[in-house]
């Protein structure tokens, strides 16, 4: 195992009941990366981090923590921190309250968490103020100071965000698990809460596991995305080897902004120069443009204009939608009209019909 | 089609004051009967209004009667039910809201079903058990019998069922056993449902007759309404003056409670839920 690796799926399959949600995946996490579990919902990418979190149990395979099988280890015990959708406040205690929970377990006794009993016990106050040093100082790196006495139902959705972001900071764990963390945000929110995801990983140096359905957010923020496709792992890799090399036909559909063009050996004669035999041919609507020498003709149906982009909705003769992307200053011709199409030939992909499975350029006849 | 409704209101609100007098009658006839001089009581023509103020009717139920045993008594059976009804009611509750486990739908039917077995029924074997125990006529004859409460369940579960099972998680990663999630988040979630619960437990249990009529004898156990009989028996339904004021004395804390407790009982019994 690699030293660095702090967390490590072996072969971990989960069921429940006769249903197999997730089969034999093999997941590792590097120290300090960035890590996105992305796929569609049902794909198995929240049981995969509960069973990180210590809140599941697999019923196959083995969790590694640092080298060590933590299988039998509560979530507090591997002491990891974990950020919810619905963020998970509790709804009865203050902002300050919320945060020190977690230090209140580890701090005081049983005795001394009592609610008012609880500050009679002996060589309490020392542990009561490390944790209100703690919990102050999160919240001034959070902006929550003003907030700590409010309940949590008087927040916007933002500041409900922090607060839960704050919860997980507060005790140093040694890797942050979020549950799309910023999809019950607005879209501007989100993305300047991205922006304080990132400078907050940098800032803890800590290895961050983000579930997300929403590819973007994981090509944004991640340095290892790894797609789930039905309980398994369709592929591992840096943004950059989703996206130039998608391992199979789903990987290459659920990676990129705009939808991939996937062309099946029966949806046109292979317009493609040199023979592609019966692979099917993927090319993304941003590398296909209109080109006079374009080995592709299609009709033009619809056009968006984007102002620096334009996409073209076009059909084949055979009848086969197809996207493609003109330049911003492009001059769109009326509706109908036929249209040559480019595409340089190393952004092609190649997929085995069949399976799905990538083909390399050199297998393609 | 105005005087249509007009009327059709009339109507209704008639009705309405026409039941309420009905419930309220035999009340305001008590206070009524509390606050008059003796000779007034058996006067033959009907007087709601007593011609002036008599207090010594209190004054005697108080002093010269076991009224205060009583009334202790009431609190002690009736708090002594609630704190282990919900000590025990509120964990089930938890379990069957939030956990899985196997035949956990099995034992959510048994408490549903075991909510349609009065309590009359079980009555008998409890009392031979106790019996035989040795625990007849002391409090915790008085209290045990109630003290697993289906009802009491039922309600709690429904309310934690909607309690987003996120944030027990989140409590369990920042190190909550589960016992403390059930008394640290579940508990304080469901205050509203325990207020109400409180006020049901606690008229229910108050007002009971049937039960402390069978477990006990001792009249230093007896309860606000087995006490009320006992002052029947020795005054011999002479005395009505002071046994009104027993009376009233016995109804108004509950009275008292539900007033204070009003919006928060109504609150609890109709959202039931958790928003945020």
């Amino acid at each position: 195992m690699n030293s660095e690796t702090v967390l490590e799926l072996r072969e971990v399959t989960r069921r429940f009941g006769t249903q197999t949600v997730l089969d034999a995946i093999d997941v590792a996490v590097r120290e300090g990366s960035f890590t996105a579990l992305l796929g569609a919902s049902g794909c198995g990418k929240s049981t995969t981090l509960r069973i990180m979190a210590g809140l599941d149990r697999p019923t196959k395979g083995k969790v590694l923590l640092n080298g060590t099988d933590v299988a039998d280890r509560t979530a507090h015990e591997r002491n990891v921190a974990m950020v919810f959708q619905s963020y998970a406040l509790y709804p009865h205690l203050t902002v300050f309250q919320n945060i020190a929970l977690p230090l209140t377990m580890r701090h005081l006794g049983a005795f001394g968490r009592l609610p008012f009993a609880g500050r009679l016990a002996p060589g309490t106050t020392d542990a009561r103020d490390l944790i209100r040093r703690k919990v102050a100082v999160t919240a001034e790196s959070l902006g929550l100071s003003d907030l700590l006495h409010r309940k949590p139902n008087s927040l916007s959705g933002g500041q409900k965000q922090r607060v839960a972001l704050g919860r997980a900071l507060v005790r140093d764990p040694v890797m942050f698990l979020l549950d799309e963390p910023l999809s019950n945000l607005d879209a501007r929110l989100r993305v300047k809460m991205r922006g304080e995801l990132i400078s907050l990983h940098k800032r803890t140096g800590r290895a961050f596991v983000y579930v997300t359905h929403d590819q973007a957010e994981a090509m944004a923020m991640a340095d290892q995305i790894i797609v789930m496709i039905a309980g398994k792992v369709a592929q591992a890799g840096t943004p950059r080897d989703l996206y130039d090399r998608p391992a199979s036909r789903d990987v290459a559909a659920f990676v990129g902004t705009n939808a991939i063009n996937l062309i099946a050996p029966e949806d046109g004669p292979s317009f493609f120069e040199g023979n592609t035999g019966d692979a099917v041919i993927g090319i993304r609507p941003e590398h296909l443009s209109p080109a006079n020498d374009g080995a592709l003709g299609a009709r033009l149906e619809t056009a968006e204009f984007l102002g620096s982009e334009t996409i073209l909705g076009l059909r084949t003769d055979q009848g086969k939608e197809i996207v493609a992307i003109a330049p911003g200053d492009y001059s769109v011709p009326a509706p109908g009209s036929e249209i040559r199409l480019g595409v340089a030939a190393d952004r092609l992909h190649f997929f085995d019909p069949a399976s799905g499975k990538r083909l390399e350029r050199e297998h393609v006849r | 089609m105005r005087l249509g409704t007009l009327l059709g209101r009339c109507l209704s609100l008639g009705l309405l004051v026409l039941g309420a007098l009905a419930v309220l009658l035999p009340f305001l006839w008590m206070i009524s009967l509390a606050f008059k001089p003796q000779d007034e009581i058996f006067s033959a023509t009907v007087q709601l209004l007593p011609s002036r103020i008599e207090w010594a009717n209190f004054v005697k139920a108080l002093t010269e009667t076991d009224v205060p045993r009583y009334l202790f008594n009431g609190a002690v059976v009736v708090l002594g039910i609630l704190v282990f009804q919900i000590l025990f009611a509120v964990p089930c509750a938890y379990a069957l809201a939030q956990r899985r486990f196997k035949g956990r739908t099995v034992i959510f039917a048994l408490t549903l079903a075991a909510l349609l077995v009065p309590f009359h029924v079980t009555a008998i074997p409890i009392f031979l058990g106790f019996a035989q125990a040795g625990i007849l006529n002391t409090y915790w004859a008085l209290i045990l019998p109630f003290v697993p409460t289906a009802f009491g369940i039922f309600l709690f579960r429904q309310f934690l069922a909607q309690v987003p099972s996120e944030l027990f998680d989140a409590a369990r990663v920042d190190g909550l056993s589960e016992t403390e999630i059930v008394w640290r988040i579940a508990f304080p979630l469901a205050l509203p449902a325990a207020t109400a619960f409180a006020i049901f437990s606690i008229t229910a249990h108050w007002n009971d007759l049937f039960w402390p009529l069978i477990a006990t004898t001792d009249p230093n156990l007896a309860t606000p309404p087995r006490g009320i009989l006992y002052f029947r028996d020795e005054e011999s339904g002479d005395d009505v003056g002071p046994l009104m004021a027993a009376a009233a004395l016995i109804t108004a804390p509950l009275v008292i409670a539900f007033l204070l407790a009003q919006r928060k009982f109504t609150q609890g019994l109709a959202t039931g839920g958790l928003k945020g």
